[in-house]
């Protein structure tokens, strides 16, 4: 009988893949990153005057999918489809195609939103030419669920192909959701991750309209700003951020390059509140500390900190006090920093490609700095990264990723450098 | 000025390429929608509606089984272009 223990089956990172804001690949991502470049711009598109949107600003996709993808291939998946394939081919490629049995891989992506663009286009064929011109394909290309299908029938993945849907936590259970089949036995590779493509005047209108958006249309590389005094919303993002998971056993087999290992999976729900997270960070630091007691390790040893930090005034604060409450003493001893400035957030996907900034951090030990921290909150005392990267010390390191969602979800992950 | 079955067929054939990203000249008269171009119901349902905006006729669902090779859908659309 298999043994199915985590501390028999640990799981390693093998191969990352990226289509985000600020790059078009995890290492372009991961570059700019470092280097604090913004993605974020305003929109060109017509419709933002059109419906007279009161922000015109995002961080849209750094590399349109047509050059990376065959003309149908964008056809025939949603953008947030798009993405996912993208981030995972690269992600595979990057693993060194593994072999492996069908049955023993699987896929996981989660979506926050699903195919938005693909459900209101056709709405809008519905309306003006009929039933009969809306395109076959609409309702695989809407499902939040699309996108890990898309990906599960390019790698032939057969161990399942699996969604998870949790707002803004959805990548990161991406993640956890891969962990949970890695260690069950249920799989020796998992392509992992989260999408998103929301770009769209409605989603932009809805967020507005509760005003979680920054309004800061006048300076929008300014506008994502977690932790400064002047942070007014976060700035929505797109993209996908994947990355191949695998039993460490698999991966030494095959002489794989290990980047990190996915050490540990925190999970709790707050249950305070449909949007808002609970004040006081009781869930987040309890899915926190799961995270890291899950990985065999102390809250002491935790070198870094992605957080979730989505730059809106109540988020941050909450999530400090969650930081405080994990780590008490230890907190200033943790270099924590907020990439969202840069590349916005991907809601769906933001805690995928968080995750996998995390693992960079611990591959190349170097902590990416925050943009636009020019005052910070003195509610919020942490020891944010601003400026430029800061390197991390030679040795184990742990760190804690972040991804928290409305309807009161926390997720938070624990990584370990591989060396 | 009604079409040729040639033209017709190079109209189709750009209609494929665009929904299955076959090269156009695989779309050639003998080939089987199902087992030569690898076309299934749900793209072809998409090649019907956009032949039918492209030559101006109407091809009834009932008679889209019907249309298993290129030919069958040439020789429909020449016979019923408005």
């Amino acid at each position: 009988m298999t043994d199915t223990t985590q501390t028999s089956r640990r799981v390693v990172v093998t191969g990352l893949g990226a289509t985000t804001p600020v790059g078009g690949t995890a290492p372009q991502t991961w570059e700019a990153i470092v280097a604090g470049r913004s993605g974020v711009r305003t929109l060109e598109q017509d419709w933002v005057a059109e419906h007279e949107l009161p922000v015109t600003f995002a961080a849209p996709i750094h590399t349109d999918p047509l050059e990376v993808l065959k003309k149908v291939e964008v056809r025939r998946n949603d953008p947030s489809g798009q993405y996912a394939l993208i981030a995972a081919r690269e992600a595979w490629a990057d693993a060194g195609a593994p072999e492996v049995e069908p049955e023993r891989l699987g896929v996981a992506i989660g979506s926050g939103i699903g195919g938005v663009h693909t459900l209101l286009s056709q709405w809008d064929t519905l309306k003006e030419k009929g039933p009969r011109r809306v395109f076959p394909l609409t309702v695989p290309m809407l499902m939040p669920n699309g996108p890990a299908a898309a990906v599960s029938l390019d790698l032939g993945a057969r161990a399942g192909a699996h969604c998870p849907v949790s707002a803004c936590a959805s990548g990161a259970e991406g993640m956890g959701q891969a962990l949970t089949m890695i260690r069950a036995g249920r799989a020796d590779v998992v392509v992992a991750g989260g999408t998103e493509a929301a770009i769209h005047p409605v989603c932009i209108a809805a967020f507005a309209a509760m005003t979680a958006l920054s309004g800061r249309n006048d300076d929008p590389q300014a506008a994502s700003r977690p932790y400064d005094v002047d942070r007014d919303g976060f700035v929505m993002g797109e993209g996908a951020g994947v990355m191949v998971l695998e039993s460490e056993e698999h991966a030494r087999a095959r002489g794989a390059r290990i980047y990190a290992y996915l050490d540990g999976l925190g999970m709790s729900s707050d249950a305070y509140h449909i949007t808002a997270g609970e004040p006081e960070g009781a869930g987040a630091a309890r899915a926190m500390e799961e995270a890291i007691s899950d990985a065999g390790l102390a809250t002491t040893d935790i070198a870094h900190i992605n957080a979730h930090a989505t730059s809106t005034p109540v988020g941050d604060v909450a999530e400090t006090r969650a930081i405080h409450r994990a780590f008490g003493g230890h907190t200033g001893n943790i270099a924590v920093t907020a990439t969202k400035s840069m590349t916005g957030h991907l809601l769906g996907a933001a805690g995928a490609l968080e995750a996998l900034l995390t693992v960079l951090a611990l591959y190349h030990r170097q902590v990416p700095p925050t943009l636009n921290l020019d005052q910070q909150d003195p509610e919020i005392d942490l020891d944010v990264v601003t400026g430029s990267a800061r390197a991390l010390p030679e040795g184990q390191l742990a760190a804690v990723n972040n991804a928290f969602g409305f309807g009161g979800v926390n997720v938070a992950l624990t990584f370990t450098s591989a060396s | 000025m009604a079409l040729s079955e040639q033209e017709i067929l190079a109209g189709l054939a750009e209609i494929v390429n665009e929904e299955t990203g076959l090269e156009a000249e695989e779309v050639q008269m003998d080939k089987s929608f199902t087992e030569d171009l690898d076309i299934d119901s749900l793209s072809m349902m998409t090649i019907v509606v956009n032949a039918e905006d492209k030559f101006g006729v109407r091809i009834p669902d009932d008679e889209v089984k019907n249309l298993t090779h290129v030919k069958d859908a040439v020789s429909y659309i020449a016979t019923h272009q408005g």
